[in-house]
């Protein structure tokens, strides 16, 4: 059995995101590019399904569609501990591009689980993956919080509203992961530094999809209000100020 | 193999440097940044969150961190693949020391394990002994450390009175003595320990196991800070040791203790960085946060001046630091290729550039201190409360001061070695001081009409240099061979060296990072600042040492001469400073 996890290349978390271009695109000078939270724990998860042999696991790619300057996050990936890599040439604009991009490239080398990350953390679109599998036309499973392959079958944990659900998928198929599929990211290794150099990368050039979105702009949310702290005794103050200045009630 | 002249240590103080010959930290490969990045990401999920648990010196929970460091391969960073290390490069090697800095007391555990503990053996010892322990030190299954300080030896290491006796059989050594001050003692697997044979004059080095009967370990020290590291006494008495375990040749010992202690300096002096970007990532956080009368207090003159000074103290060891470390690497290369000892090689390397690594561990310990001074200062109350990491970055910095060798004794080897190293012939510093000095009526400041920002900035910096020379004739002149006795005069000359090492540092990288990324405005302002404040601190430190040996018509003469090599433009510091902080509160972190 076969993985591959589907990366994606997002500015470091603590980054302060500034526009450029009159707010028309995200200024990327000095940004520090690393492996989207959510596809760094799948992968976490991946490597330990492949570590362990009663899993049947035998090898885990990772895709990325990106420009070869996202090549150190996908080298990042391959210290990790992921056999080997697949880029997509491209520069991808909206969900739909990058779905189909990464279907058109995974679809040709038969994965059995293909793992994508619930969303970025950059444009948190949420669609990529239930997008892949639409383009490749194989069953996706949301929510997916626990991933564990029981003789050859995959058994799913996904969060349902009160509580979980437990399923068997048959392969291939795609699952769509949040936070709760690995404990912790994994650290690459010195070793895994080491051996990441000679690890291949197969780079296809993209398909002929158009992208469906337009960005117009960018803005960034008003800054939060400050908190005001209202004494336990004055209740009418908080009444005055609900009604009054956040209109809510 | 690259073409470009190497300098030899102390050299730059009569030689110029080609910016495109410096490495600088925006260098580094990928591969570099991700090995960055795994101690970076192991501090944060294996460290910080135990570090309540580490300042109670919970010994156990020390170890069980330092293996499972091992296990990632941290500790073999340094150790050639045969040893089972990964046998990195000396940039790398700094940088690692660097990342490793933000991590409090695992820091100095981890560097006193990976330097001290394990290089000795590395670097002097025979193969069977690398077999034997490097091989495990270098996975973490063996935590090493370094057994040197006595009761009555501390800077005058070879004071020792720890004795070895060779048994009546001759298998075995019997040492006798105590140690203090040792770190990672109340966990250490192997001890590499100096004593003293017979009635040697001079050290030799053992590598003593742990558990070897007679080996008594003190309960650890009560210390201000770093109190996640075992710091305890090691007793030795009849300790048993095969004469296999002696480490070099007998009597080796000081030159062991000397060029391992110039290797642990040079670290330190990366070590510091991590710790200082961590109290200013603190430091502009909390200047972020913090309001009063309203408004940010990021906001106010007075803490962007901090947070300025902060940044341009941090970025000039910085940049020193890489500076001195591609030279390093590339004399380890030079050396492997002529010399069989390839081992020894690296340690011959680092020990050539003694001053230089002088110069970074007092530079980047006192930058350090200033630093989280600074950090505890921005955080106002806030900074005197335990609960903060800036109360515990303050009180951990002020040891970097003390070991190592303090800043006193490397103040001295930082003038004493570069004059050494000219007397030997390594450069000609004299012949150039005779000259300067034989025309001191004629010296002025050199301008010239249409120079460049980077041209004029490096004329600054020769004026800097031959005021030095100056100095070092005049004082030479005077008190002879008493020099080194005039430990005054010895820390206005390295005061100097110090500063302008730094200086010319910072000018080469920001005129190298322009040739990359082209002119970005903060990075001249923090070099138009240091520049002026190094101006300043070399026309007072020349001062003083000219008016201390000077006298009848030569002192005149020097002190115009001090005030003409020292003239800088005018610059809006205030302006300038508050432009470095906007970059670092727009950040909210180091982002240089």
């Amino acid at each position: 059995m076969n993985i591959v996890v589907c990366i994606s290349n997002v500015p470091d978390t603590t980054t302060r995101i500034k526009f450029s271009e009159g707010n028309a695109s995200i200024d990327t000078s000095g940004i520090q590019w690393v492996i989207n939270p959510w596809d760094e724990l799948s992968l976490a998860r991946a490597l330990e399904l492949r570590d362990d042999p009663a899993s049947g696991v035998k090898k885990v790619t990772v895709a990325h569609a990106g420009p070869a300057s996202s090549e150190p996050t996908i080298r990042k990936a391959l210290a990790i501990g992921a056999d080997d890599a697949i880029r997509v040439n491209c520069n991808p604009s909206d969900a739909y591009y990058t779905a189909g991009q990464l279907a058109a490239a995974i679809g040709k080398e038969g994965f059995d689980v293909i793992i994508c990350g619930i969303e970025s953390s950059d444009f948190n679109g949420s669609a990529v993956g239930g997008m892949i599998s639409e383009f490749i036309g194989i069953p996706s499973v949301s929510s997916v919080s626990g991933l564990n392959i029981d003789t050859g079958v995959p058994v799913i944990t996904r969060e349902i509203d009160g509580g979980r659900e437990s399923v068997k998928v048959p392969v291939p198929f795609v699952a769509i992961v949040q936070k709760g599929i690995a404990k912790e990211p994994r650290i690459a290794s010195m070793r895994g530094i080491m051996t990441a150099r000679t690890k291949p990368i197969k780079v296809h050039e993209p398909v002929d999809y158009d992208s469906l979105t337009e960005i117009s702009g960018f803005e960034k949310p008003a800054p939060r209000a400050a908190c005001k702290f209202i004494d336990a005794d004055d209740p009418a103050k908080l009444i005055e100020l609900l009604q009054n200045e956040a209109k809510v009630i | 193999m690259e073409s470009r002249k190497l300098l030899k240590s102390g050299e730059f103080l009569v030689s110029s440097t080609e910016a495109a010959d410096v490495f600088i930290p925006e260098e580094f490969s990928e591969e570099q940044k991700m090995i960055a990045q795994t101690c970076s990401d192991f501090l944060q999920t294996e460290v910080m969150p135990k570090m309540n648990d580490l300042e109670k010196s919970d010994r156990e929970l020390m170890k069980m961190i330092l293996r499972k460091s091992g296990e990632l391969g941290m500790l073999g960073i340094s150790i050639p693949e045969e040893y089972g290390g990964f046998g990195q490069d000396f940039i790398t090697q700094m940088l690692v020391a660097e990342t490793t800095g933000a991590g409090a007391s695992f820091s100095v555990a981890f560097m006193a394990h990976c330097g001290i503990g394990t290089l000795p053996i590395m670097y002097y010892g025979n193969d069977d002994q690398r077999q034997r322990y490097v091989t495990l030190l270098a996975t973490g299954e063996m935590i090493g450390a370094y057994c040197l300080t006595e009761p009555g030896a501390g800077s005058d290491a070879n004071a020792g009175k720890t004795s070895a006796k060779l048994s009546d059989d001759g298998k075995n050594y019997i040492i006798n003595g105590q140690k203090m001050w040792i770190t990672n003692a109340g966990f250490a697997d192997t001890l590499v320990v100096f004593a003293k044979i017979d009635n040697d004059r001079v050290l030799s080095a053992f590598i003593i196991e742990a558990g070897y009967p007679g080996v008594v370990i003190g309960p650890d020290e009560h210390k201000m800070g770093i109190k996640g590291s075992s710091t305890a006494q090691i007793y030795f008495n009849d300790v048993k040791v095969p004469v296999e375990n002696l480490l070099g040749k007998r009597g080796e010992g000081f030159r062991i203790a000397l060029s391992i202690l110039h290797m642990g300096r040079i670290k330190l002096g990366a070590n510091v960085l991590g710790a200082a970007k961590m109290a200013i990532n603190d430091s502009v956080k909390y200047a972020n946060e913090r309001k009063q009368f309203g408004v940010l207090i990021s906001s106010f003159g007075a803490i962007k001046h901090k947070l300025a000074e902060q940044v341009i103290r941090l970025y000039a060891s910085e940049s020193a630091v890489y500076r001195v470390s591609r030279d390093i690497n590339e004399l380890i290369n030079r050396y492997k290729s002529e010399c069989g000892d390839k081992h020894r090689a690296s340690i011959d390397a680092i020990s050539h550039y003694a001053v230089e690594a002088a110069i970074l561990k007092v530079a980047g310990s006192e930058m350090l201190d200033l630093v989280v001074d600074e950090a505890v200062q921005i955080h106002g109350g806030m900074g005197y409360s335990a609960e903060m990491e800036v109360e515990r970055a303050y009180r951990d910095s002020r040891i970097n001061r003390i070991f190592e060798g303090t800043n006193e004794i490397n103040r001295l080897l930082v003038g004493d070695t570069a004059m050494k190293r000219a007397m030997k012939g390594d450069f000609d510093l004299f012949g150039e001081a005779e000259k300067l000095f034989a025309d001191i009526d004629n010296l002025n400041d050199g301008r010239t009409a249409g120079e460049s920002y980077h041209q004029e900035k490096k004329r600054y910096i020769g004026n800097f240099k031959k005021l030095i020379l100056l100095c070092i004739h005049g004082s030479m002149k005077h008190f002879a061979k008493g020099l080194i006795s005039e430990q005054e005069v010895m820390n206005n000359i390295a005061n100097m060296m110090m500063e302008i090492y730094l200086s010319e540092s910072m000018a080469l990288r920001i005129e190298k990072l322009e040739t990359i990324r082209g002119e970005v405005s903060v990075y001249r302002d923090i070099l138009d600042v240091n520049i002026r404040e190094t101006a300043n601190l070399v026309r007072k430190e020349a001062t003083d040492a000219i008016c201390s040996f000077a006298s009848g018509d030569s002192l005149p003469s020097l002190v115009r001469a001090a005030e003409e090599l020292t003239r800088v433009s005018f610059v809006n510091s205030k302006d300038a400073r508050r432009r470095i902080a906007d970059k670092l509160i727009e950040d909210n972190s180091y982002k240089f």
